[in-house]
């Protein structure tokens, strides 16, 4: 195996709420960016269809071609315009205009021109540019002709809305409103009256919305308000009306395709729909669990969609019921708990939504379940102090869970509780155990579990501020009515009132480590008496873990100072010591390496090393140039197969990191396509179909169809009739059953009508034909096509038409040649 | 999307006994009818058969008693000495009884003087009992013997001379005439056959048996003797199958419920004990006020008859259940009202649209989904509330207090609702696991209302007694704080002690020198 060189790559979990979320013209589709990338979403299924590659940077906007509506153009910060193919997933064109691109907007009957908020020079001007889309055929065009629009505007794209078919462009920055007619090239200004007063200095503008038919702009304000304006063609007898239900800021404003009703959303999560633009006229859907940040709505019309701060987008029908919620990485404003891995799911588990504990699939990118930890309602209020999620830990190869929360009002005020939850086989997930109320007098700084595999009884300590910790054993409190096993504190050790800062057991379960600001204390953990102590004077330990396997002999330590210190419990002396400012010490669990990330003035870096030998195995300058804050090493489905020393700490397990910006990032060898290869290949049976149970079977089907067509590209393929198009089948299964005749009469017939027909045989007559026709006018694109019309053939594709949809291009202008070929000789046959 | 979800109450564990089912059905007793004997009441027996009147032997007298008389509704009182052991037959007919010069009388319940006496100990005889023939008598005797007696003719049948000591109780099988068990002062129990002249089975018990007892079964043997109680499996030989320890003096007395489920053991002590026959735990303890001697339970656990050294007996009788199924008949909807709609089975073509199931919501939590956040304050300030669940009261202000808006909700109550407000907060302030929450309520109670004060002397009465309140806990934590230091400085000078000693043993162990000189004065103070 060719050994390449270890990159650093991103590995999902970026933000799909960067950006409004953009619907298929059918609705079936939802695209949205997901840092460099767009993904392409069934809005049905919630599954991750397709994902778009090709931007060098993070996406910035995308919009679907409003000539073709199987097209999506799309915008990013390298630079570059891309126009996409979303059903087959192609990049079809790429412009090339220059500067870093905030975002995209084409009006609906725009021809060929573009329009992009760009930066100036100065870093927080942003201007609004045109840009003409040259026609050629090649596959990288420039276009650098940008012409001016506006100056001033906000670099959110939500501040920025074309109205009435690109007549006028809204724009909104802190107290100004202006609107630009593109014919008549005038600007009007407009300020709200009284935004010198102190009362209304929270008046901002934040979001902006225009009609879809009318001459209609809605503005979202920070103190909660909704303004229509009208008549703004005059600077003078302009007028507005005032909607207010929201207390606090409004994120985002939409209006429903036919104008009806506006949308708008804010930190309440809640989405209100204001009828008719009235006040009175208002429902709501409550509890969307986070924050709304964007608010988007089909072109059909039957769907809308909400990005949460939380990395969700929730899918809702036009009678306000939530259909669907897609799911990324949820990223708090701080990750407390640390990263950690589910022995059971391997998934990654950090804390997510306020006061819930996520489980993320890092393969699939995707949230497995969110775990209500806290068990309370969320109200979202500014200022107010939640209760927080602050430590987790996995316990007996993922049988128990500890979790502690904790809510501080002020310095002497704290709530604290620690719960215990353990597996449910039933239920495939945990369960609550035992609710400790104020496990210690402080808060709690760390949180293990003695995870050797021959304890029976599973112990926990905590560790605390207040200078104790605490070892909790699993008791069985049962008696002749009932069964009970709850926790229960087993001992309470300290030392000198120093604060108990880190706790850890050795591998094999038979020693603790407790770190007391500058000392670490061992501990027997079978008679918790206090078997040696470590002492450097050096700072304050920072991080303590055992060696693991053939480095077991040795505890680690690091301190405030900047030193990484290794001792020999056997000789209970100090092995050796490295000048290391060490942000992250973490062994893994199933190899004696150890991975340490340092951090210096110019970024972070990763040494891993046995704490055998104080030589590192492997070093990796400059992982990231901010700090990271947490690590974790996740194992492998398939074990590497490295050889080298340096990468055989890869071999096992794999690296994850978590920057303090939030990026998960990963070690790789791979390049990235290979890496990034589309989490699946699945064009779902969803095409023409809903998707249910049968459906999916019939995708799979299918799909052996596919592969058998593109083995076999000669036409002499053998294919099944298709049931469907079968009258006697047909008829036979949507007949009622009271009218049809006995089975024995049907038998011959049904048994019959499944043979092969000659015709059938010779080619796939049938599916060409009807295919050929739908793929005729998804190419036609430049016609315009009625929508309905549309939708009606999709309901007449049948299966075949499915399969020419994996057709290649080339083979696609075969089919339209082959096409106008006469083809009545095929009757002879 | 997620519903609304509920407060959560914080649960305290309940102090004290915990309530089950053996708690209400032994707690299920009236209070005790005590009636005086004339001395040490050594037996109670009851009649197998009805009325299930009880023989009680105290001193030289055996009284018979009815189920609800106080008065003896017949007494034999032909005894020189003090009796023993009054024991009726299985058909009720027949009462035998030992006593202190050595003589087994027979008496008839009907009759007055004794049908028959079976003369042949040389000592007093603590324990008689029928077979399960009914036509032999057992007993055993101060002169070490245990004699077999034939009813018809009054003769000696056996005589077995195995024990070494005093036999002081004994019990013979109710399934095969020939066994019968003796426990003895010589720390065994013996099991004889009459069909042999010698014993068949000897258990250790370890201490001086003072009572035996057999299961129905005859399967298992319970023994009592010094602070234990013993059972052992009779079909595996004579194994001990558990040895109980729960009272701190001698049991005295043995008897098994009924039901046979349970198992009751009487001791100096004063209490008795009930055990499960299952699990042998103790279920639970009655308390008496002088140290027991002998314990009955009647037909069905109707009654309860303890005797004690004292010569008082108490009497237990059962509440009557019948008044509480005429409470519980209260017209109530029919069934097919709940089952409606819920029977009808699927047709073909029909779509089943299931309706999620509506959850049941308290009525402060439906207040506070709505943010009515005062009425949901008020709900909780109900009286009804404070007293019974007093936590959920607290868990409200909790929750009030996390949103933010306990000020408002206790803003802008008049005379009445702050007396309730303060009511509850006098009379919870000082419960240690209420105070944190309740002393930042009063906190605000107080700045909210600090600027009216004066204007309605209840309010005001209110504020004096919450302020004695507060000054009374100060106090108290004041002397908290001192016992405290009385006490760091006696583990102080237990710890110099320790050290003291541990000393030496680093001395002998040079290599463990690297520990730290004051870690074994640590661990004595957390251990």
């Amino acid at each position: 195996m060719v050994e390449d060189s270890i990159r650093v790559v991103r590995c999902g979990g970026s933000r799909l709420n960067f950006r409004r979320a953009v619907f298929s013209a059918d609705s079936k589709y939802i695209f949205c960016v997901s840092g460099d990338f767009i993904k392409v979403y069934s809005s049905a299924t919630e599954e991750c269809v397709h994902v778009l590659h090709g931007h060098e940077n993070i996406v910035s906007g995308i919009v679907l071609n409003p000539n073709n509506h199987l097209q999506l153009f799309s915008c990013s910060f390298d630079g570059t315009i891309k126009l996409w193919d979303y059903l087959d997933g192609i990049l079809i064109k790429t412009f090339i205009v220059g500067p870093k691109l905030h975002a995209l907007f084409i009006p609906t009957r725009a021809e060929d021109s573009i329009f992009l908020t760009i930066n100036k020079e100065e870093p927080d001007i942003f201007q609004l540019v045109s840009v003409k889309l040259p026609k050629s055929s090649s596959q990288d065009v420039e276009a650098r002709e940008l012409s001016f629009v506006l100056d001033y505007v906000n670099r959110s794209p939500k501040c920025i809305a074309f109205g009435n078919e690109g007549e006028y462009i809204a724009a909104v920055r802190d107290f100004y409103l202006s609107v630009y007619f593109l014919k008549k090239k005038k600007t009007c200004n407009f300020t709200l009256p009284s935004t010198k007063n102190k009362k209304n200095a929270k008046n901002k503008f934040t979001c902006v919305a225009c009609h879809p038919k009318e001459d209609c702009i809605a503005s979202g304000h920070m103190d909660g308000k909704i303004r229509l304006w009208r008549n703004f063609h005059d600077d003078k007898k302009y007028t507005y009306t005032c909607l207010h239900w929201h207390h606090d800021m409004v994120m985002d404003l939409a209006f429903t395709v036919t104008g009806t009703s506006l949308l708008s959303g804010g930190r309440e999560c809640v989405l209100v729909e204001w009828r008719d633009g009235s006040e009175k006229n208002k429902e709501f859907l409550p509890r969307l669990g986070s924050t709304i940040e964007h608010i988007s709505v089909s072109p059909a019309g039957d769907l809308f969609c909400t990005s949460h701060s939380d990395n969700k987008i929730t899918v809702i029908h036009r009678n306000l019921n939530a259909s669907a919620v897609i799911q990324g990485l949820v990223k708090d404003r701080s990750v407390s708990t640390g990263l950690m891995v589910d022995p059971r799911t391997k998934a990654l588990v950090l804390n997510g939504k306020p006061g819930h504990l996520q489980f993320y699939s890092l393969q699939g990118d995707k949230q497995l379940y969110n775990l209500d930890i806290i068990q309370q309602e969320y109200i979202n209020d500014d200022g107010l102090i939640q209760i927080e999620l602050v430590k987790a830990a996995f316990g007996c190869s993922g049988t128990w869970l500890a979790t502690v929360e904790q809510r501080q009002e002020n310095e002497t005020e704290l709530e604290l509780q620690m719960k215990l939850w353990t597996y449910s086989k039933k239920t495939q997930g945990f369960v609550l155990n035992t609710k400790i109320a104020m496990p210690h007098d402080d808060r709690i700084t760390a949180l293990c579990f003695n995870n050797a595999e021959n304890y029976e009884k599973p112990i926990l300590v905590t560790a605390s501020r207040d200078g104790h910790f605490k070892v909790w054993v699993l008791a069985d409190d049962s008696d002749i009515y009932k069964k009970a096993i709850g926790w229960t504190c087993d001992f309470v050790g300290s030392y000198h009132k120093y604060q108990a800062t880190n706790c850890c057991f050795s591998e094999d379960g038979s020693l603790l480590a407790v770190s007391f600001e500058e000392i670490v204390t061992i501990w027997d953990s079978e008679t918790w008496e206090l078997k040696c102590t470590f002492c450097q004077r050096a700072g304050k330990i920072r991080h303590l873990c055992f060696g693991r396997l053939t480095c077991s002999k040795y505890l680690l330590g690091t301190t405030d100072n900047g030193i990484l210190c290794c001792w020999n419990l056997l000789s209970c002396s100090m092995q050796w010591s490295a000048k290391l400012n060490v942000r992250v010490l973490e062994p893994d669990p199933y190899s004696d390496h150890v991975a340490a990330v340092s951090q210096s003035a110019v970024g972070s870096d990763l040494f891993v090393f046995k704490p055998s030998e104080p030589r590192p195995l492997y070093i990796q300058k400059n992982v990231s140039r901010e700090e990271v804050q947490w690590g974790v090493f996740v194992p492998r489905d398939v074990p590497g197969s490295f050889t080298s020393e340096a990468h055989q700490w890869l071999n096992r397990s794999q690296f994850y990191f978590l920057t303090k910006s939030q990026c998960l990032l990963t070690f790789s060898t791979k390049s990235p396509e290979e890496k990034l290869t589309p989490t699946s290949k699945q064009l779902l049976a969803e095409e023409s179909l809903p998707t249910t149970p049968f459906s999916f079977i019939l995708g799979k089907h299918r799909q052996q169809q596919d592969t058998r067509l593109n083995e076999t590209s000669d036409n002499e393929l053998i294919q099944l009739p298709l049931t469907e198009n079968i009258p006697a089948i047909n008829e036979l299964l949507h007949t009622p059953a009271h009218v049809l005749p006995s089975a024995s009469f049907l038998c011959s017939l049904f048994i019959n009508s499944l043979l092969l027909s000659k015709e059938t045989k010779s080619t796939e007559e049938m599916p060409d034909d009807v295919a050929m026709e739908e793929k005729g006018e998804s190419d036609s694109s430049d016609e315009e096509k009625d929508f309905t019309e549309k939708a009606q053939e999709t309901n007449n594709m049948d299966l075949g038409e499915n399969v020419i949809h994996q057709l290649s291009k080339s083979e696609e202008k075969e089919l339209r040649k082959f096409r106008k070929v006469d083809y009545s000789w095929l009757a002879a046959l | 999307m997620a519903g609304y979800k509920p407060v959560s109450i914080q649960t305290y564990p309940v102090l004290g006994e915990k309530i089950t089912q053996d708690t209400l059905y032994w707690n299920n007793y009236k209070t005790p009818v005590q009636i005086k004997e004339f001395g040490a009441v050594s037996k109670v027996d009851f009649s197998p058969q009805p009325p299930y009147n009880y023989a009680v032997t105290a001193s030289s007298r055996i009284h018979i008693y009815g189920r609800y008389s106080q008065e003896p509704i017949k007494t034999f009182s032909r005894f020189k000495d003090t009796a023993y052991c009054a024991t009726f037959r299985q058909d009720g007919q027949l009462l035998v009884a030992g006593s202190e010069d050595g003589v087994v009388q027979l008496f008839d319940i009907s009759g007055r003087a004794p049908l028959r006496q079976f003369e042949g100990h040389t000592k007093a005889v603590h324990t008689v009992d029928f077979t399960a023939d009914k036509y032999h008598v057992v007993s055993g005797a101060d002169d070490y013997t245990v004699k077999l007696w034939d009813i018809p003719n009054s003769k000696e049948i056996l005589t077995f001379k195995d024990h070494s000591d005093y036999v002081r109780c004994g019990c013979a099988s109710k399934l095969n005439p020939d066994l019968f068990v003796t426990g003895s002062y010589d720390h065994t129990v013996k099991m004889f056959d009459a069909r042999t002249n010698k014993n068949v089975l000897c258990v250790e018990h370890g201490q001086p048996v003072e009572s035996v007892l057999l299961f129905p079964s005859g399967g298992l043997l319970v023994s009592s003797g010094g602070r234990y109680v013993k059972v052992w499996d009779m079909l595996k030989g004579g194994q001990l199958l558990v040895s109980l320890k729960n009272h701190h003096k001698t049991v005295t007395c043995l008897c098994l419920s009924s039901s046979g489920q349970r198992l009751l053991s009487g001791s100096l002590d004063r209490k008795v004990k009930v055990y499960s026959t299952t699990s042998y735990k103790v279920v639970h303890s009655f308390d008496y006020a002088t140290s027991i001697l002998s314990l009955a339970l009647s037909h069905e656990d109707e009654t309860i008859v303890v005797g004690m050294t004292n010569g008082i007996l108490s009497v237990k009788h059962r509440k009557s259940e019948a008044k509480k199924e005429s409470l519980s008949r209260k017209r109530r909807p029919a069934y097919r009202t709940f089952i409606k709609g819920k029977i009808y089975t699927k047709q073909r073509d029909d779509i089943m649209i299931n309706r999620p199931a509506k959850k049941h919501l308290e009525w402060y939590d439906r207040d506070l989904k709505s943010f009515r956040i005062s009425k949901a304050l008020d709900r909780v300030l109900e009286p009804n509330c404070v007293i019974k669940t007093p936590e959920v009261t607290v868990s409200i202000i909790k929750e009030l207090n996390r949103r933010g808006v306990l000020a408002n909700a206790l803003a802008g109550r008049d005379e009445k609702e702050i007396t309730r407000v303060l009511n509850f907060l006098i009379r919870n302030l000082s419960q240690p696991r209420f105070a944190p929450v309740l002393i930042n309520a009063a906190e605000i109670v107080i700045d909210i209302y600090l600027p009216v004060i004066g204007q309605s002397p209840v309010v005001d009465k209110k504020f004096i007694v919450l302020q004695g309140l507060v000054e009374k806990e100060i106090d108290y934590q004041r002397e908290l704080l001192e016992t405290l230091g009385m006490m760091d400085m006696l583990f102080a000078t237990i710890r110099n002690d320790s050290t003291s000693l541990s000393e030496h043993v680093p001395a002998e162990l040079p290599e463990k020198k690297t520990e730290s000189p004051c870690q074994p004065g640590d661990t004595d103070k957390n251990s």
